[in-house]
């Protein structure tokens, strides 16, 4: 090959229509703008979220138990970690000198930097950083609240006075609505000692908040160490099990994100694809006489080739510098009107995928038309012949590049093959629908010719199926381009209606624990009195598992076969009983009993997770020691509890007509709409019922609404700026076809069409492609959207038409607008200017 | 003897039935002749020229040009005959609209690989059709006979054997027709070229050594005007 003239003619052959090539370019920058600035802002907002989910617990993981960590733990914790805050934590009697009061709390003594992620909140701010080196205190603010007390007060701890140097406004930990019991009291390790409330046989919880090396997967470690731990007595916690509650908000913003970044991806194939596949077609002739006048095919196509690669990489290099100027200056215009401030920081590995994924779609697209046009017969230059082009072998192969490119680039993201396959499936079948729209059009309009139509209808409906038509090409543009900003549309909708769901507004936010059975109705016209709602109100009973599959509990434990988990048989099990099992659970296996008919047999129900923890199915016997007598029980159903609500779930349930007289307590869930409220209720309750206790829980609420949030505004974020990307690659998709018409149009205003018949002709001709795509996009994306609920969000589908319609209407403007812009160019210009320049 | 049909036939396949364009064409073109095909409107002459040229495939025939059975050759072999032995002058002149005049003229040279010496040949062929000042000028900025004088300069460019005209003054008016048609035949002299040339116009073919008349996709005269040159 000569490369030498290979590389000239390209150079040469790019000079002239400078403007024209950069219209072509401006796509591909778009495209792949898109696909950078899409990529670098969910980059850059998943790692906002996954430190604020840290920040739940404060660490990437604790590990604690009710014994001092022994020196092998430690060996191995000293391994995985940069730094290690030691608490100690245990339950105390405190007394209140300025209001000669005393309260249960829960008394934490803390010595290293935790919290590592988040903050901790206090009034006023410094004393966080002052109360682990000195005597003070930190209160819970609802306690604070409670008595009246001021930072300055005092609070006795054991048998020390400590001087109280701030509230505690955030608290961090579990989520488990159960386990804050009381109001806590932070104080410095160092001075836990002497207050000499560590006594043998209290009851003190050891615990290490770890901050982990960031390259060590805690799974693995976990998995390892479980087993040692669980002999050890100690429990392992990491973000990730914390993240177990928030579970579902955060895979779907997770499911979401990797949709909106195949959205990208095909946004950029839409800007690449549209921009060389005309770009190709308006060589042909070129390519044509370079033949004639004796150039190798190969050497043609390498013209071309190596034309479109450079233009193409430039391009790829400004689209990569674009999209991440949008996504570091967006932020900063927008700052206003953000709800939080998002550290936007340039992401190299979006500009990197960017980069890779622009070059690899910039080439594979160029090749495949180029590779059509190789057999382009020289004949060409003689007659401009509409020569049936034959299919290049070759390019199926491109074809199958292009799918496999997809396919990895889903990888990468999804990490399951599996996955990645189904979603570029799914990619190809839409591309294939919109494919066979496209060519029935064209038949259909061949076919049943409404040859009576006036001149203009006609000449617009037989530009669809004239040679050198653009129906195909803008059909699938369109098509996927409308799917895919109705799919994000449609579904964001579904994940926020979802996601806001589990937001505070909704989210109960006191518990009651502790009410005797006969003051059920006090506690009631109580909370109706502060005019609270009474979200649950249920019953508690305290039983053990004394035997299950016929034997008995010291029997499984000495048992070294058995297969169940040491935390499911010795958990403490606070069942509760119902008719009607809870309306956000799913029922797996069995069915549930809601009534015991009196027979022979209980059949209750349990949580998937206790089931599989203590390794037993349907139909299985378990035996309750209920405070000293014993229940038969039959697993009549297993559920899988959904976590979304802060209410209290119970992992069993029996039937009511059996535990009614057993000893009990009740638990009252309500929503308290302000502190003072809180403050006032909870002093109400003690007062009159000085058995039960009243647990705040705003102040964890607190965190995950921070979390909620982000998550929503993430997703409407990130769905806003990918439809308007969207929208704006389509549109210069669109600007595109101009090239396609301009000879037609011109010719026909150089036989003395008037200006009005071309726009005419052209609005039909855009019309029909609108609608049509339109509408095909429009279902595609709405079955799309109802399979992606179903299987992968999980969510329950519904739809608003009307914005549909909205959507609708638009595009097919759009569509037309663009048209009919484009003819301007014809109408506005001399024919012979352009004849000449076609 | 440089070009020889033998039995050419070329067909197209319709949507009912075959279209049979090129009916068993047979003749010769000596070194140094030139020749005219005429005939009506689609009676095959583009075609026929196309097939001489290498430019298409023969349904069945054989053909062959400047010492190679054009007919038989892989594209790329025919590429090769085409840039080193043949040049092209188009009805519709052809030239690429994205180079200039200058660059047009020296592709086929720079086919060859004969970079060096290209751009001052190419000049001197521009100033030789007249065109010396425009030779950075696009093909939209040059009139239709300019176009065609810079589509001649790119036909001589490579010193071909033979060179193949279609209708080359077709597009033009009689006036810029003539001064084509004079520095066609100038160039041709200079150059000992042999040129077959394709046109409607009896004046022009007249000018030439030998007609060809095609009725129907068949030869239906063949006559010598002029004494033939050597064999
Ligand atoms: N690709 C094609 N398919 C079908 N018929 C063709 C094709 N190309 C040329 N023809 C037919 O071949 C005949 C000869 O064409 P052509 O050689 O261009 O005629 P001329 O140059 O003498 O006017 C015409 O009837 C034309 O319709
Ligand atoms: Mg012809």
């Amino acid at each position: 090959m000569n490369w030498s003239l290979i590389v000239k003619t390209a150079i040469r052959d790019s000079r002239k229509d400078r403007s024209k090539l950069i219209l072509f370019m401006s796509s591909i920058i778009l495209g792949v703008a898109a696909l950078v600035a899409i990529n670098s802002f969910n980059d850059n907002l998943v790692r906002d979220i996954e430190n604020q989910s840290k920040s739940l617990l404060g660490a990437d993981m604790t590990v604690g138990g009710n014994k001092p960590l022994n020196e092998d733990l430690v060996a191995s914790l000293d391994s995985l970690s940069t730094e290690r805050t030691s608490e100690l934590e245990l339950f105390s009697m405190s007394y209140l000198p300025s209001k000669d009061e005393s309260q249960f709390v829960r008394l934490k003594g803390l010595t290293g930097n935790f919290p590592y992620y988040g903050k901790l909140i206090t009034e006023p701010l410094e004393a966080a950083n002052t109360y682990k080196s000195e005597l003070a205190a930190l209160v819970d603010d609802g306690m604070m609240l409670q008595y009246g007390l001021e930072v300055g007060d005092s609070i006795k701890l054991g048998e020390v006075m400590f001087p109280i140097t701030g509230r505690l406004m955030n608290a961090f930990g579990s989520v488990d609505a159960g386990a804050s019991f009381a109001p806590s009291v932070y104080i410095g390790g160092q001075n836990i000692e002497a207050t000499n409330l560590i006594q043998p046989g209290s009851l003190v919880n050891y615990k290490e908040y770890v901050k982990v090396f960031k390259d060590i997967d805690l799974d693995d470690w976990e998995d390892v160490r479980r087993k040692k731990f669980r002999n050890e007595a100690q429990r392992i916690t990491t973000v990730e099990d914390q993240r177990q509650n928030l579970q579902e908000a955060f895979s779907n913003l997770n499911n979401f994100l990797n949709i909106v970044a195949l959205i990208s991806l095909l946004l950029a194939c839409i800007g690449v694809a549209s921009s060389v596949l005309i770009y190709v077609k308006t060589k042909v002739q070129s390519i044509a006489i370079l033949r004639c006048l004796g150039m190798k095919s190969e050497e043609a196509f390498m013209v071309y080739f190596l034309q479109i690669i450079s233009l193409g990489t430039l391009s790829v290099i400004f689209g990569v510098a674009l999209g991440s100027i949008i996504q570091v200056i967006l932020p900063l215009v927008l700052k206003g009107f953000l709800p939080y401030e998002v550290n936007m920081s340039i992401s190299p590995s979006a500009m990197i995928k960017g980069f890779v994924m622009g070059e690899l779609i910039t080439s594979l697209f160029a090749i495949g038309p180029l590779l059509g046009i190789r057999r382009v017969t020289p004949l060409r230059a003689l007659r401009i012949s509409d020569d049936t082009q034959q299919r290049d072998p070759l390019q199926w192969l491109i074809y199958g590049l292009i799918f496999i490119t997809i396919t990895g680039f889903l990888y990468t993201l999804t990490e399951n093959v599996l996955d990645a396959i189904t979603f570029s499936a799914g990619i190809l079948f839409a591309f294939l629908i919109l494919y066979g729209v496209a060519k029935s059009v064209t038949w259909a309009v061949r076919k049943f010719f409404p040859s009576s139509a006036s001149f203009v209808v006609r000449q617009g409906l037989s530009n669809l199926y004239r040679p050198n038509n653009q129906t195909l090409t803008l059909i699938v543009s369109i098509g996927l381009g409308t799917g895919i900003l109705t799919l994000l549309f449609i579904l964001q909708g579904l994940i926020l209606n979802n996601v806001e769901d589990m937001g505070v507004g909704n989210q109960p936010n006191m518990i009651v624990f502790g009410i005797e059975a006969d003051q059920k109705e006090e506690i009631e016209d109580l909370t109706k009195s502060f005019e609270m709602p009474i979200i649950q109100h249920v019953p508690v009973v305290t039983m053990e598992l004394a035997a299950w599959k016929g034997k008995s509990k010291k029997d499984w434990l000495s048992d070294t076969t058995r297969t169940s988990s040491r935390w499911a048989i010795n958990r403490e099990a606070r069942v509760s009983y119902q008719e009607e099992m809870p309306v956000d659970d799913v029922l797996l296996e069995g069915t549930y009993t809601g009534v015991h008919d009196g027979g022979d047999s209980i059949f209750i129900s349990l949580s998937e997770r206790y089931s599989n923890g203590l390794d037993v199915e349907v139909g299985d016997e378990l035996v309750w020691n209920v405070q000293g007598a014993m229940i038969t029980t039959y697993v009549g159903s297993i559920r899988e509890i959904n976590f979304r609500k802060m209410e209290s779930r119970f992992f069993i349930l029996f039937p009511i007509g059996v535990l009614e007289d057993a000893p009990q307590f009740l638990i009252l869930v309500t929503k308290s709409p302000e502190k003072q409220t809180t403050a006032d209720f909870r002093n109400a309750v003690v007062k009159s019922m000085p058995n039960a206790s009243v647990i705040d829980l705003g102040s964890i609420l607190a965190t995950l609404n921070d979390i909620i949030t982000k998550v929503s505004y993430v997703i409407k974020f990130m769905a806003g700026f990918s439809i308007l990307i969207g929208l704006i690659v389509l549109i210069s998709s669109l600007f595109l076809s101009k090239f396609q018409r301009i000879r037609e149009s011109v010719l026909l205003r150089t036989l003395g069409a008037v200006e009005k018949k071309i726009y005419r002709i052209n609005a039909v001709e855009y019309a029909s492609l609108g609608i049509l795509s339109a509408l095909t996009g429009i279902s595609l994306a709405v079955s799309g959207s109802y399979l992606l609920a179903k299987f992968v969000f999980e969510l329950d589908f519904n739809l608003s038409w009307w914005p549909i319609f909205g959507i609708f209407i638009f595009i097919v403007a759009l569509t037309v607008i663009i048209g009919l812009w484009n003819s301007r160019d014809v109408v506005k210009r001399s024919p012979l200017e352009i004849l000449r320049n076609v | 003897m440089i070009l020889e049909a033998k039995s050419i036939f070329k067909k197209y396949k319709g949507i009912h039935k075959e279209l049979t364009v090129l009916d068993d064409i047979n003749f010769s073109v000596n070194k140094g002749e030139i020749v005219s095909i005429v005939g009506p409107s689609g009676s095959g002459k583009t075609t026929v020229l196309g097939l001489c040229a290498g430019l298409d495939t023969p349904t069945s025939g054989s053909i062959s040009l400047a010492g190679s059975m054009i007919s038989s050759l892989t594209e790329n072999e025919k590429a090769e005959v085409r840039n080193r032995k043949v040049g092209f002058i188009f009805q519709n002149f052809q030239l690429l609209p994205t180079l200039t005049a200058l660059e047009n003229v020296m592709i086929p040279l720079e086919l060859q690989g004969r970079a060096k010496g290209a751009k001052e040949k190419a000049e001197q062929l521009l100033e030789r059709v007249g065109l010396g000042g425009r030779s950075h000028h696009y093909p939209s900025q040059l009139s239709g006979g300019e176009q065609q004088r810079v589509s001649l300069a790119r036909a001589f460019s490579n010193d071909p054997e033979i060179l193949f005209a279609d209708e080359p003054t077709g597009n033009l008016d009689e006036e810029t027709g003539s001064i084509v048609e004079g520095l066609l035949f100038e160039l041709n002299k200079e150059k000992q070229t042999t040129l077959i040339i394709v046109t409607h116009d009896l004046e022009l073919a007249n000018k030439t050594d030998r007609i060809i008349k095609l009725k129907g996709g068949k030869i239906v005269s063949d006559q010598r005007i002029k004494a033939t040159a050597q064999i």
